[in-house]
């Protein structure tokens, strides 16, 4: 018998050699960036989304797509801005009544039988107008043992470096290798066979979101950590950035198919391409369409492996 | 003795019906502790929901569930599984998603805690080395990565596998179908083990030669009942097949025997088994067991004659849909707009409808197939199913294509719309217009001038003129397997 890549190695080699690739690139432009400073600098921002990421994750492998995932994370920032700050009590209770509430979505989009891209939109509105309610203007300012822990200096490696494998770690533990992360990526694979076997995919659709809400608030503190400020529209970019996150990360819309590892690859990928195209001095104006180029060209490479794993297995 | 005392299951009197549909019709089966009991029967005979019944997933409108000797007044999935009730389903069950080991502890609900896989793999690799001696599958593969077989090897190890709560009945719906003939001997073996250790197996299966070797007894279902009932050396091949067809043989004479060999050819296929044709003017009946092929040979001939990028001028083939709901009628149209929707290449000049033409065809078809609404322009859903598959007929009808292929349109639709159809059926044919009719309806194939039986994918029997009644259709399906 011939060795051959399980297709979850597959699906995990390809954002790694993404990843690796543009870090080679980045390396060779700015030799400089190969430093403990330089890599923190480099990824820092990508903790976050790294934590939106997995939260959008969760909910894909579910077959259903959070399109208020921005806004939420902006809100839970500007909470943790103001109430957390200012009275941490209050500001606990919030936020677990956030997760509270995702958990709830969740449980409303399985019993009506919505589609979850309508309710998560209508959604996004609330939270946004929430957070405009509580921080009108730019303003507030990070808790200290946030900002404490989102620049601390651990050795060997720096703190973005650090964080975004435990992320990666905590995330792989939950979704691939506790009974409910199987839970719920069944109910992504096949639904009827998890119900026939006697679970409730209710109460799972609930804890996969309210999971979700849990990675998001994370996403939330950490951002806030970073800026020291927050502001209502502080990641608005943070939708689509984490599905293209979980995209390329190997996981898919539908049928419960993600990876965690890949997921803050993609993330990483995500937010190196970007510094990438600094480096490359290519104007602000083209460096969106520039950055969904990166994006399409990844995408394609998968499509195209799917496809010569598909002829393979065809035969 | 007292039977009811005993059974592991007892099902007493269930009637089930969908709709207009009567799927069960006061069915009683009783399984008993070491028992094997057959279950066959033709499509829509109701062996799928009796499973279903008993397996919990659905509640009967009439009639009860029993357990050893306890009436059950709850019963459901949760109650069929901690009384030993497994089921392997025809269908694919597992998710493809994850791994073997996954799957597992998917299916036992009580296997969680710290270590969890290494106690599926164990109960999960057991269970397929009994069944399976030397399968060869590594149970942290991904069960989206295994072949058709392995996929139904898993499943079937599955539902014997023991975590805990030990399986009773295992319900086996077809379970053969994607193994080759030393696997489904091991299962077979299998099956006859774990009745001699006192469990109870339901076995579902179109391989009659299988039913007969493997149960001790041979219940035969047709129309929601239980038509026949006895030990299993009580029938043979013969009888088996004569009883799940011959209570209606009178009526062979419903179809006109119209002859047309002499009529001009207008499509051929070449599919696997015999190849297929069809004359001007002909109804081609497509039957066999539900799911052997009919649907992807209409599927096939409609690739054919159809061109992916630009609307055909005069297309050849349309198509009238079997699953409405799916791929049938645009629910938030009126009538007129998914009546008009495939003609409208005909009803239209420089890109715009004609709303006049649209309308007046629409009214005309309305008064010929009697379309039972006060307004055309009502949303399709204010009619009744039947009504609604009347529509879908006009659809097809009113395009010029010269062939209509029908894929089962009728379930689900009430005696009296059947017979209309039956009716514009027949007067198109007439005319000159060619059907090609997947049915799973007995009374609808027997309507045909000639008729492809299909098996597994191919088509194993052509039928003509009076050779087309029941008892030649279920031999020509349930044909044992080359021995």
């Amino acid at each position: 018998m011939t060795f051959r890549l399980s297709s979850d190695a597959m699906r995990l080699a390809i954002p790694a050699l993404s990843l690796t690739l543009l870090l080679a690139a980045v390396f060779w432009l700015q030799p400089r960036a190969m430093s403990y400073v330089g890599l923190n600098l480099l990824f820092n921002l990508a903790v976050p989304i790294a934590l939106a990421t997995i939260a959008q994750m969760i909910v894909m492998a579910v077959n259903d797509l959070d399109l208020s995932m921005g806004t939420f994370v902006s809100f839970i920032a500007c909470v943790t801005a103001t109430f957390l700050r200012d009275t941490p009590v209050t500001g606990v209770l919030i936020l677990v009544g956030a997760i509270a509430t995702y958990a709830g979505l969740g449980v409303v989009i399985h019993l009506r039988n919505l589609p979850s891209i309508v309710v998560t939109l209508g959604m996004s509105f609330v939270w946004g107008g929430l957070a405009v309610l509580l921080l009108p203007a730019p303003g507030g300012q990070s808790p200290d043992w946030v900002r404490w822990l989102m620049t601390v200096k651990p050795p060997l490696a720096p703190m973005a470096i650090v964080a975004s494998i435990i992320i990666a770690a905590v995330a792989h533990l939950v979704v691939m290798r506790s009974s409910l992360g199987v839970l719920i990526r069944g109910i992504g694979g096949n639904p009827r066979s998890v119900e026939r076997a006697g679970w409730s995919i209710v109460a799972a659709r609930g804890a996969a979101y309210g999971l979700a809400g849990f990675f998001a608030v994370l996403a939330g503190i950490a951002l806030v950590g970073l800026t020291t400020s927050a502001d209502a529209n502080i990641a608005l970019r943070y939708t689509l950035l984490s599905i293209a996150g979980v995209i390329l990360g190997g996981g898919e819309f539908i049928g419960g198919r993600v990876s965690p590892i890949g997921a803050v690859i993609g993330a990483l990928t995500l937010t190196l391409a970007g510094s990438f195209l600094s480096f490359l001095r290519i104007s602000a104006d083209w460096q969106i369409g520039a950055q969904g180029a990166i994006l399409i060209i990844v995408l394609a490479f998968r499509l195209m492996l799917n496809r010569l794993e598909k002829q393979e297995k065809g035969r | 003795m007292n039977g009811i005392q005993k059974a592991v299951i007892a099902v007493d009197g269930a009637k089930v019906s969908f709709g207009a549909v009567k799927a069960l019709d006061g069915v009683t089966l009783r399984v008993m502790p070491g028992e094997c009991v057959g279950l066959v029967g033709h499509n829509g005979a109701g062996k799928s929901t009796i499973v279903s019944v008993i397996n919990g997933g659905l509640t009967p409108q009439v009639g009860s569930v029993a357990s050893d000797g306890e009436r059950l007044e709850r019963y459901g999935i949760n109650a069929a599984r901690v009384r030993g009730v497994r089921c392997v389903f025809q269908e694919l069950s597992l998710c493809p998603n994850l791994s073997i080991v996954e799957n597992t502890r998917i299916m036992h609900r009580d296997l969680g805690g710290f270590g969890w896989r290494t106690r599926a793999e164990k109960i999960i690799e057991q269970s397929l080395d009994t069944v399976f001696p030397g399968h060869n599958i590594g149970s942290s593969r991904a069960v989206g990565d295994l072949s058709i077989a392995e996929r139904q090897m898993v499943e079937i190890a599955m539902a014997f596998s023991d975590a805990g709560i030990a399986p009773r009945l295992v319900i086996l719906d077809e379970p053969t179908s994607s193994l080759d003939a030393s696997l489904a001997r091991q299962m077979l073996d299998h099956v006859r083990r774990f009745v001699a250790a006192g469990g109870s197996v339901i076995f579902i299966s179109h391989i009659l030669h299988e039913i007969l070797e493997t149960s001790d007894r041979i219940v035969v279902m047709k129309d929601g009942r239980v038509v026949a009932e006895r030990p299993a050396h009580g029938f043979d091949h013969h009888g088996l097949v004569e009883a799940m067809g011959t209570v209606a043989k009178e009526e062979t004479g419903q179809r006109s025997s119209r002859e047309q060999p002499t009529a001009p050819l207008i499509l051929s296929h070449q599919a696997a088994g015999l190849s297929f044709t069809a004359h001007e003017g002909e109804i081609i009946g497509l039957a066999g067991l539900a799911g052997h092929g009919q649907t992807e040979l209409l599927l096939a001939l409609h690739a054919a004659q159809s061109s992916n990028w630009r609307p055909e001028r005069d297309p050849l083939v349309t198509f009238v849909a079997g699953d409405r709901r799916l791929n049938g009628v645009f629910e938030l149209w009126s009538i007129l707009r998914n009546f008009s929707i495939a003609s409208l290449g005909d009803l239209s000049r420089r890109g715009l409808i004609l709303a006049q033409e649209e309308e007046t065809k629409g009214a005309d078809w309305k008064r010929r197939i009697e379309i039972r609404t006060p307004d055309l322009d009502n949303r399709i859903l204010s009619l009744s199913g039947g009504n609604q598959q009347k529509v879908l007929f006009a659809r097809a009808l009113a395009t010029r294509a010269r062939i209509v292929l029908m894929d089962d349109p009728m379930r689900g639709v009430d005696v009296g719309t059947k017979q209309e159809v039956y009716k514009i059926i027949r007067e198109e044919a007439a005319r000159g217009r060619t059907f090609v009719w997947y049915s799973t309806e007995m009374d609808e194939v027997r309507l045909c001038d000639r008729v492809y039986v299909f098996r597994e994918g191919r088509i194993m029997d052509e039928l003509a003129a009076d050779a087309v009644n029941e008892t030649n259709i279920i031999a020509a399906s349930f044909s044992g397997v080359p021995a």
